[in-house]
């Protein structure tokens, strides 16, 4: 088990590591909302299309 | 009623209808077993093709990456501190990783960039812009995780030394190309105005890389990629290495599903600006 302090580093360290979890967590929602907002335009236009 | 791109020739590469345009295969058997003939390149590269073969890749690269993240995690805090950075060396296993995807995540948008201004090949052009926004993300990251690790390490948040400004040059070329994308109404048009900015990004790569060498900077060697091999121990070098896998996986997850997306988005562009003809 780590030690949390990281020898007095722990707010750099814990801070780096929390942002890179922040910022792919952030990335990996933005691409999923997009993709889903893409799939639910198309299906509408092809409602539109075969409608 | 489905649409689908035109064949494999990206100068086909508009939207047509099922049956109307049967799409172009390209002669394989008349291309030789060692040679790649432009037409097949194109051809295994359409968009349809695209689509129907990473339908199911996303969630396995999602799954391989998850386990590769947590693996990394462990490796990085059960390694042994450094004898000069002490335990802010695991800072260095989520900066460097980033800072490895900012580099490769702009190559492949200027060698995308370069089959969507040379060919102008549909699923080039949707790649390049799937790309920026994934790329400028890890630039910014390794920005900050290296502001991060230079506090205690340097004494100082930010120095403009010759690799912290390239990158940060780096990071104004991704920013700047979604601008530029986002500025032009017309699709083709900031389609290729963007590419040619990409492509002369391009040269900013070896700035960055080589900058350490080039210049007297603050900033540390490669300890990695040399030419003698590793400078790093194995208890530091491997979560190093499984965390660069992880965030490489990762990255060709996200791309394929924006790639997906961007096609998806085009093709329902296609469809409505059809019907508003067709009105």
């Amino acid at each position: 088990m780590p030690d949390l302090d990281m020898g007095g580093y722990g707010g750099f360290v814990w801070s780096a590591w929390g942002l890179s979890a922040l910022v792919l967590s952030a990335l990996l929602w933005r691409v999923l909302a997009r993709a889903r907002k893409a799939r639910r335009a198309l299906d509408e236009a092809e409602g539109r299309e075969d409608g | 009623m489905s649409l689908r791109y035109g064949g494999g020739d990206p100068q086909r590469a508009e939207l047509t209808r099922d049956g109307e345009t049967p799409p172009e295969k390209p002669d394989l058997a008349a291309v030789g077993p060692l040679a790649v003939s432009p037409a097949s390149m194109f051809g295994l590269a359409n968009p349809q093709r695209f689509m129907s073969a990473t339908r199911r890749l996303p969630a396995a690269l999602g799954v391989l990456a998850a386990v590769l993240f947590a693996a990394g995690a462990w490796l990085s805090f059960t390694a042994p501190e450094d004898y000069q950075q002490g335990d802010t060396v695991r800072i260095m296993f989520v900066h460097v990783p980033a800072a490895w995807m900012s580099l490769a995540v702009y190559a492949a948008l200027g060698g995308t960039s370069f089959f969507s201004l040379v060919f102008r090949h549909a699923l080039a052009d949707a790649a390049a812009r799937a790309a920026a926004p994934i790329g400028a993300a890890f630039t910014a990251l390794a920005l900050a995780t290296g502001s991060l690790w230079g506090r205690p390490m340097w004494g100082t948040w930010w120095e403009w030394d010759a690799r912290l400004t390239s990158v940060l040059v780096l990071f104004l070329f991704y920013v700047g190309y979604m601008a530029l994308r986002a500025s032009i109404d017309d699709e083709q048009k900031a389609g290729r105005a963007a590419a040619v900015l990409a492509l002369a990004g391009l040269v900013n790569l070896p700035i960055v890389k080589f900058s350490v060498d080039w210049w007297n900077t603050l900033h540390q060697p490669a300890s990695v990629f040399r030419a003698d091999g590793p400078a790093m121990t194995a208890d530091l070098l491997t979560p190093l290495l499984v965390m660069g896998l992880a965030y490489t996986v990762f990255f060709t997850a996200l791309w394929i599903v924006s790639i997906r997306a961007e096609i998806n988005q085009r093709r329902a562009n296609a469809l409505a600006l059809r019907a508003a003809g067709g009105a």
